[in-house]
Formats: C-alpha cells, sequence, structure tokens
C-alpha cells in the first residue's frame, strides 16, 4: 500500500514525516537561517522606510519622492536601462545570427571572445573608457585635439549615452548567449520548409527565423533591462562628476553625503523603495512575457542549422565583428594595462614614461595588500557558506519538500531581484545595532550581505543537479542496507558535487569584483578589492588604481581557466 | 507511358569529414519518375537516401550528375547550374512536421501563397480547400502547439498541396506518428494523391511502409542503388543478399553444389532436393523466406523440429540442416511438436555468391556521419 501511494515521491518525504531525524533539522535551520539572512534586512528597509520612532509615517517617502534629484535619478535611471536594452539586444541578436547561422570565419573563437564581457567586471571597463573618452582628460580626446587642434574635446564619455555604450557593451552578452543557442539548436526543417514553399533566405530569416528565437530574444532582452536598472558600476564613475545619477548612485550619494548618518540611511531606505517599485515592475514583465512564450523549436534528432553563405559581405562582416570585438575587449583591457604603467596619469603612454612603480607601491600599501585578502576571505567563505546554505535549502525543496516549501523557494531567489543596492542598506539596518547585534565595520556584515545576494545562485545550480537524482538511486542504497544519511552521504551527495563545485564558482567570481554592495558597507579596515579600486581612482591616483584593477583582471581570468578546466573534466550530473 | 517528372542523370554527391575523410553519400544515382506515380527511397540510414531526396529539393548541391523537373534542369554539375529551392515549385513534408509554431493552422497553410502574392480572397479559398483534403476544416484560428501530431502532420501536407505542385517530396514524414495514426495516414496520403494527381517521392527506412505505398521502389545501400523495382518484384525477386533481407525476414542457407545436386553445408550425404540455378558456382547462397519453405510434404530433406516457438499470428520452427538451421514460420493449423520429424522444401528460391565481409565494415563506418 505504502508503495502506491509515494509511487513518485522521494523517500526523504516519508523519512522527513517519520520522526525527528536529520531532515526535519536542515528544514527548520534552512527556515531560520533564511529569515535571519534575507528577510530580515529587506523588512528593515519597508519598517524605516514607513516608519518613523515606531509611528506610521508617509513624510519620509513623500518628502524624498517629489524631490527634482529624485525624480532625474529615476528618469535616468529608466531612459538608460531602456536605451541599453534596445541597443543591446539588437547588438545581441546580430552577432548571435552571424556567428551561429553564416559561414563567418572564426566563428568558435569568436563565439568565446563574445562572452568574455560577460565575465569582466563593468565598472572596470567604465574606468578604461573613463581614461580614454573622458570629456576634460581623456587620452584619446586630448590627442585628438592636439592633433586637429580642435578646441574642444570630440568625445565625452560622462554623459547618459557614454553610460549607455559602456552598460551595452557589457550588457549584450545575455541576449547574445541566448539566442545563439536557441539558433543553433533549432530544428532547420522549420526554415527549410519556408524555402520549399517559396520564401526567399532573406524572408525566411525575417518571417521564420527571428520569430521562432523571439522568446529567445526577449527573455535576454529583459535580463538586461533589470540589470541595467539596478546597476551602480558603470553610472557611478561615469556620471557622477557631471552630476548625472541613477536611483543606485543617488542611493549611494546621499548615504555618503551624509557620512553614514542614520538620517542618510533612511532616506536612503526610502529611496530604495522606489527602485524596488521599478525593478519589480521589470520582473512583472518578465513573468508576464515569459509564461506567454517559449516556442517547441528543437525537435527530433539533432541536426545541424543551415548556414548561410555570407558571399562578398564575408570579409566586411568578419571585419566589423572583430573590431566590435576590439572596441569592447581590447581597447578597455589595454587601457587599464598600460595606464598601470604609467608614470603618472596624463603622461603619453609610450615606453619611455612606464614604470612599475604602481605595482610596487600597491603591493607594498597595506591598504591594498588587505583590500585583495579581504575579498579572497570574503569570496572564499561566501562561496563556501552560500554554496553549502544554498544546497541545504534546495535539498529541502526539492527533496523533502515540507510544508511551505514553496514559501523557502522564494525566500532563497528574492535577494536576487534585490539591486545590491538596496539589499547593502538593508543589510546595514538589521546588522548595526537596532537588532542587537552590531557587525558594522567587521567583514561580517559584508559576509552577510554576500550570502543573502547569492543565494539564488547555488539554490539554482543545486536544485537542477538534484531534480536530475533520480530517487531510485536513493532507493537503491537504501535497500542495500544504507541509512537516509548514508546514502545522502555516499550517493546523493557524490552525485551533485560537481553542480556544487560550480556553484562555488559561480559565488566566488561576481564576489571577487563586487563593488555595489561592498562600497556601502565596508570600514577602515575593511575594504574589498572592488572598493579599493573604486577609491583610489575616486582620490585621482588613475595608475594605482589601473594596477589594481590589471591585477584583479588577471585573478579572474586565471580562476575561470580553472572552471573551465574543471567543467571540462566533469562527471556526475 | 507518362510523361518523367523527375529524373535523375548520375547524381554523385561526396562530402568531406574531418575525422572519416571523402564520402560519397551518393554514387551514380540514375532513376526516372512518372507522373503520378509514388515512387519510395527505401534504405537503412547511411544509404544516400535523405541527401538524394534533399538534392531533388535543393538544399544540397550536386557534385556530379544533372536533375531534372518536369524536363527542366534544377541542379547541373556540367552548366553549373543550382535552382534555390524556392524556384523548384515543390511540396515537401518533413519526418519533424515542421509547421510553425509562431503561425495558426491557416497562417501556416496560407504561407505559400502569399510569398506567391496570391490576392487575398484566392488565398482565402485555396486554404480552405487544402484544409478540407486533410480534414482540418474548422481549425484555421488554432495553433500548431495545441493540435495533436497527426494533426500537426496534416498542416504541414496542407501547406505542402496548396501551392498544387506537381511533385511532392516526402521525408519519412510518418515515422513521428504512432502506428495507428501511420496506417491512416498512409490511406490518406494515397486518396490524395488520386484525387490531386501529383508525383510523390518518398524517403523511407521502413520496408512494409514503403511497400504499402509505393508503385516503384528504390533500394539503396551505401550510397548506390541496388534495384529498382515493383514491391512485388522486389519481394520476390530481390536481385542480392542484402535486398533480401531488408525487404522482409529472410533466411539464407551456405549450400555446396555438387554433381547437379545441392546439399546444405555440413551434410553432404543427403541433397536438399532443389534444382541448382543455370550458372552455379560451387558454394552459393541459398535464399529464401521462412513462410515459403514447406515442411508438411514427402518429399525434401529429413529431418526434424529441434525448437517450436508459438506466436500470435503464426508457429515458428527451428529445424537443422546440416552445420545450420533454418527458422520456418507456419500458420498455426500446421502443428508439429518438438522432436517430430519432417521434410523440408524450398520452393522457388534465390541463389546469391557468397558474400565478403568488407561489405558490412564500410556500413558500420557510414553509420557515423
Amino acid at each position: 500500500m505504502i508503495n502506491l501511494r509515494r509511487k513518485t515521491r522521494d523517500l526523504a518525504v516519508l523519512d522527513g514525516r517519520r520522526r525527528v531525524g536529520l531532515d526535519s533539522i536542515m528544514t527548520a535551520l534552512s527556515f531560520v537561517l533564511l529569515l535571519v539572512i534575507v528577510v530580515t534586512p529587506i523588512s528593515m528597509i519597508v519598517y524605516h522606510a514607513f516608519f518613523h520612532q515606531g509611528q506610521f509615517s508617509l513624510d519620509l517617502i513623500i518628502d524624498q519622492f517629489t524631490r527634482d534629484t529624485t525624480v532625474s535619478a529615476m528618469w535616468n535611471t529608466i531612459k538608460i536601462a531602456i536605451l541599453v536594452t534596445i541597443f543591446g539586444t539588437i547588438v545581441g541578436v546580430f552577432y548571435a545570427w552571424l556567428l551561429g547561422r553564416s559561414n563567418i570565419p572564426g566563428k568558435k573563437l569568436m563565439r568565446f571572445l563574445f562572452t568574455i564581457p560577460y565575465m569582466f567586471p563593468p565598472f572596470l571597463g567604465a574606468m578604461a573608457w573613463d581614461l580614454l573618452l573622458n570629456g576634460r582628460s581623456g587620452y584619446l580626446n586630448r590627442w585628438l585635439m592636439k592633433t586637429f587642434g580642435l578646441s574642444s574635446a570630440p568625445f565625452n564619455i560622462n554623459t547618459v549615452w557614454g553610460i549607455v555604450f559602456v552598460e551595452l557593451s557589457y550588457y549584450f552578452p545575455f541576449v547574445f548567449m541566448q539566442v545563439v543557442s536557441a539558433l543553433e539548436r533549432m530544428d532547420p526543417t522549420l526554415e527549410e520548409s519556408a524555402r520549399i514553399a517559396g520564401a526567399k533566405q532573406g524572408t525566411v530569416i525575417w518571417k521564420i527565423t527571428l520569430p521562432l528565437v523571439r522568446p529567445a530574444i526577449s527573455s535576454g532582452a529583459l535580463l538586461i533591462l533589470i540589470s541595467s536598472l539596478a546597476h551602480f558600476g558603470v553610472p557611478s564613475i561615469l556620471g557622477f562628476s557631471q552630476g548625472i545619477f541613477t536611483l543606485p548612485t543617488r542611493i549611494y550619494a546621499v548615504i555618503a553625503r551624509s557620512g553614514g548618518s542614520f538620517e542618510g540611511i533612511r532616506q536612503g531606505a526610502a529611496l530604495s523603495i522606489l527602485l524596488v517599485a521599478v525593478v519589480a515592475l521589470a520582473l512583472w514583465i518578465q513573468q508576464r512575457v515569459l509564461r506567454s512564450g517559449g516556442y517547441d523549436i528543437i525537435k527530433g534528432k539533432s541536426m545541424r542549422p543551415t548556414v548561410i553563405n555570407l558571399r562578398g559581405a564575408r570579409i566586411p562582416l568578419f571585419i566589423l565583428a572583430l573590431t566590435t570585438l576590439v572596441v569592447i575587449v581590447l581597447v578597455p583591457l589595454g587601457m587599464i594595462f598600460l595606464v598601470a604603467l604609467v608614470r603618472a596619469y596624463g603622461l603619453p603612454l609610450i615606453p619611455a614614461n612606464f614604470t612599475l612603480a604602481n605595482y610596487q607601491r600597491i603591493f607594498t600599501a597595506s591598504g591594498t595588500l588587505e583590500s585583495i585578502k579581504n575579498s579572497m576571505i570574503l569570496s572564499l567563505s561566501a562561496g563556501v557558506i552560500t554554496m553549502l546554505l544554498g544546497t541545504m535549502v534546495a535539498y529541502v525543496v526539492q527533496k523533502i519538500r515540507p510544508r511551505g516549501s514553496s514559501v523557502l523557494e522564494i525566500m532563497s531567489v528574492l535577494p536576487y531581484s534585490i539591486p545590491g543596492t538596496v539589499l547593502a542598506i538593508g543589510v546595514i539596518l538589521a546588522w548595526s545595532g537596532s537588532l542587537g547585534l552590531n557587525l558594522y565595520n567587521t567583514l561580517w556584515i559584508i559576509l552577510v550581505a554576500y550570502i543573502a545576494r547569492y543565494l539564488s545562485f547555488s539554490m539554482k545550480t543545486s536544485s537542477a543537479a538534484l531534480l536530475q537524482v533520480h530517487p531510485s538511486l536513493e532507493e537503491a542504497a537504501r535497500t542495500c542496507g544504507a541509512s537516509h544519511t548514508e546514502s545522502l552521504r555516499d550517493i546523493t551527495l557524490p552525485l551533485i558535487r560537481p553542480a556544487m563545485v560550480s556553484g562555488f564558482f559561480l559565488i566566488f567570481l561576481p564576489a571577487m569584483r563586487e563593488v555595489t554592495t561592498s562600497v556601502l558597507l565596508y570600514g577602515p579596515y575593511t575594504r574589498t578589492l572592488g572598493v579599493q579600486i573604486y577609491s583610489l581612482r575616486d582620490a585621482g591616483m588613475m595608475p594605482q588604481a589601473s594596477a589594481l584593477g590589471s591585477v584583479a583582471i588577471v585573478l579572474i581570468i586565471v580562476v575561470n581557466s580553472i572552471v573551465n578546466a574543471l567543467n571540462q573534466t566533469r562527471k556526475g550530473v | 507511358m507518362a510523361q518523367v517528372q523527375v529524373e535523375l542523370r548520375h547524381v554523385t554527391k561526396k562530402f568531406t569529414t574531418k575525422t572519416l575523410g571523402d564520402i560519397v553519400a551518393v554514387d551514380d544515382f540514375s532513376f526516372q519518375v512518372y507522373e503520378g506515380e509514388c515512387f519510395s527511397i527505401l534504405g537503412p540510414s547511411g544509404c544516400g537516401k535523405t541527401t538524394c531526396l534533399r538534392m531533388i529539393a535543393g538544399f544540397e548541391d550536386l557534385t556530379e550528375g544533372e536533375i531534372y523537373l518536369s524536363g527542366r534542369p534544377v541542379s547541373s554539375s556540367k552548366a553549373n547550374l543550382y535552382v534555390p529551392p524556392e524556384e523548384r515549385d515543390l511540396g515537401m513534408v518533413f519526418q519533424a512536421f515542421a509547421v510553425w509554431p509562431h503561425m495558426t493552422v491557416f497562417e501556416n497553410v496560407a504561407f505559400p501563397l502569399r510569398i506567391r502574392k496570391v490576392n487575398r480572397a484566392e488565398v482565402e479559398r485555396r486554404v480552405k480547400q487544402a484544409l478540407q483534403h486533410t480534414s482540418l476544416a474548422g481549425l484555421e484560428d488554432v495553433y500548431p502547439s495545441d493540435l495533436s501530431g497527426g494533426q500537426q502532420q496534416r498542416i504541414a501536407l496542407a501547406r505542402a498541396i496548396v501551392t498544387k505542385p506537381k511533385v511532392m517530396l516526402l521525408d519519412e514524414p510518418l515515422s513521428n506518428l504512432d502506428p495507428h495514426l501511420r496506417e491512416t495516414m498512409r490511406f490518406e496520403l494515397k486518396e490524395l494523391q488520386r484525387k490531386l494527381g501529383f508525383t510523390i517521392i518518398f524517403v523511407t527506412h521502413d520496408q512494409s511502409e514503403a511497400m504499402a505505398i509505393s508503385d516503384r521502389m528504390l533500394v539503396a545501400d551505401m550510397g548506390k542503388i541496388m534495384q529498382i523495382d515493383t514491391p512485388e518484384n522486389l519481394y520476390n525477386r530481390p536481385i542480392n543478399r542484402f535486398v533480401h533481407s531488408f525487404l522482409g525476414e529472410s533466411t539464407f542457407l551456405k549450400v555446396v553444389i555438387k554433381d547437379g545436386q545441392v546439399y546444405a553445408e555440413g551434410d553432404l550425404e543427403q541433397p536438399l532436393g532443389v534444382a541448382p540455378p543455370p550458372d552455379a558456382e560451387p558454394e552459393m547462397i541459398l535464399a529464401t523466406r521462412p513462410n515459403a519453405i514447406e515442411i508438411t510434404g514427402d518429399t525434401g530433406y529429413q529431418s526434424r523440429i529441434e525448437t517450436r516457438i508459438f506466436l500470435t499470428d503464426r508457429t515458428e520452427y527451428l529445424i537443422p540442416l546440416g552445420s545450420q538451421k533454418v527458422k520456418v514460420q507456419t500458420p498455426h493449423r500446421i502443428a508439429f511438436s518438438q522432436g517430430d520429424s519432417c521434410r523440408v522444401r524450398f520452393v522457388d528460391p534465390m541463389w546469391y555468391p557468397v558474400e565478403d565481409s568488407d561489405a558490412e565494415k564500410e556500413r558500420a563506418r557510414r553509420q557515423l556521419i
């Protein structure tokens, strides 16, 4: 009878209900930890935005929302996000088609190169473009003015359009990667039947191919929209000097200006409500769009998709793609590495002016070394803790399925949709004494923020892996005489270990270059790598900031190669 | 004689692969398909049948030879001519249906007409007609994903017939359907062909399907044409051992021919009692169908029933002949028991030379493509 009842269920469901054991402990722990780590900071923001000294009051909200600076920041946020989304989508779809479906040379290598911006920290890119195209002191601007005797700088990156340009060069891979894989897995007979029906190649692209990958395009585009709305790095580096603010940078400015006072943080909390509302609207649209869409375009056996001969346009388009790569990948990278070598910012970038002194300085200055150490400690511990926590929550949600498991799931992915700036404010409000625990100015507060921020990453990878572990595998272990704990230890965990490892790196890598939350949470001795680069630049020490930036880039590349090597030798699910 | 609708003259297609070197996917194919005929191309995977169809459709160019549609050259290596698929005026139905999920049934079927700039009233009229022919009337505004596999394949069929093409190319159109539906669709397809009079070129690896639907069939193996004939002749008079085994259950017996008598290998005492072929070699393969062997008569090779297997629609016996065993199928009413003695007589068998084993290796290599 029992067997009939639990036909498709996991043994874990029965175990969890039968006795107090490992499963109930994990369930309880998951709820408690998520309440503390995720729900507390978020509720604190809502509380402080609407309550003042225990009294409900809309004064703060009304005051903040009606200020001109808020309104203009909101419009900038929306304007930039929409422009980045539109142009990022166009660029992403164009190159996805070119590399997925045409006979352009060097496809494999270019596909890899086009995903580089994805792992490159955007604020470093913004820094590089600022060095090159700053309206007053950019290298290229000054060279052009000198060479052609211009009276004013021909380019200015410190504008809304400049911000759009830099953000889009880092966000278009969202669309690119989604669409290129949709194009490659698409059943080629869908297009062939249109040819047989009498349509020319161009007509097929417009009437069949593009409409069929539209779901992939829109999901990538919405990812760009949401990321850009919450984005802090690029507008903060390019916009501050010209008074161009977006909501995340305005929140940062309000708090920085108040010197971290409680009043400043309250104002930040009120603005956060507005930012969350804007992002929530975008998320709502995302849910609607994603629910409506999705065609089954992958059918039958895998066949190679139709490759279109570009004929005469092959070489010009190849050159265009190369140029794009040079502009979005090589130029910023080159700028960072060159300026890192120059004796003083502003000196021409020629070997005579080169020195290694900047590296010497950053490695001897205690603050910089400490920031690298801090980032290492934070990323490693956030990676390990979050990976374990995420796997536990995933196990509870997928296998134990207690009452309220959907609440658990929502709690774990909630921080993903909360902008980093907002999360930081919540963490400050929750963990700087008001609840009896003061972590402010310690690494702990940054760690707690990282865990909340990246929890959804490990939760998602581990969930996907656990879903692949068929219940019969654990059942087989149980019939062999293993206890629930033993089968968990010897069967389930080893099977999902590769997913846990990649979950770790999914957290470790972005944590290494994190700047959005740490810039609000750091204290005198708890600067992170990102924060240190940011403040060196803020202090006008461009060459040192670049030197440290180049160190960060090398670190990221090394870790990424390790990840790729690991992924290639990976076994299990 | 009816008019030639499709003609291939010495068509060859070579692919160059990185791992396996040059592969001749289609090697010197020549055949003619007549107006109103249903012509099947049959063979195991890797035999070149799909490549052949794709060359007729214009999705692949050929390496050598010429293809003619209604007397007009569409591909020719000599004239360096290649007409793109959209200008060949064909209908085609694919294995995975390939109906466009972002268009309604009506839009799917209207697409070929809209591309041809047919006026709106005419589009309405012809789509309606095509949908009636394929029993889809009333489903105009439905999206394909809401329909069953059989209905989706009917949309593909309606879309293919709506422009009234003279030639219809079918690339395993029934193999994604369940067996019952497959039979119904097969019947409907023939019915439609009778009504509209188009020519069918039908590619499949399923011999019973090909036999049921075809007027003539081409059997190919490893890029070469083996035999072109009617289903009856192919089944009864296969030209070689491959065609024999591909078209149905086969019994092959190694025999030795000595002094005008045929002996099963391993027993040179008792002749089989069949007349050897006129051009007999000392060693040959005797081929027949398990249901064409008689075991109830008084003449033939004296043996006994070794194994008896009772199946739903027939009984099978394994009977030793020299060092080999033959499988015999009989209706249930012929009931032997295990160990019973019987006389085995071959009726009108086929004779093939002893085959070399390299052919098997080549087949395995081609499967990898």
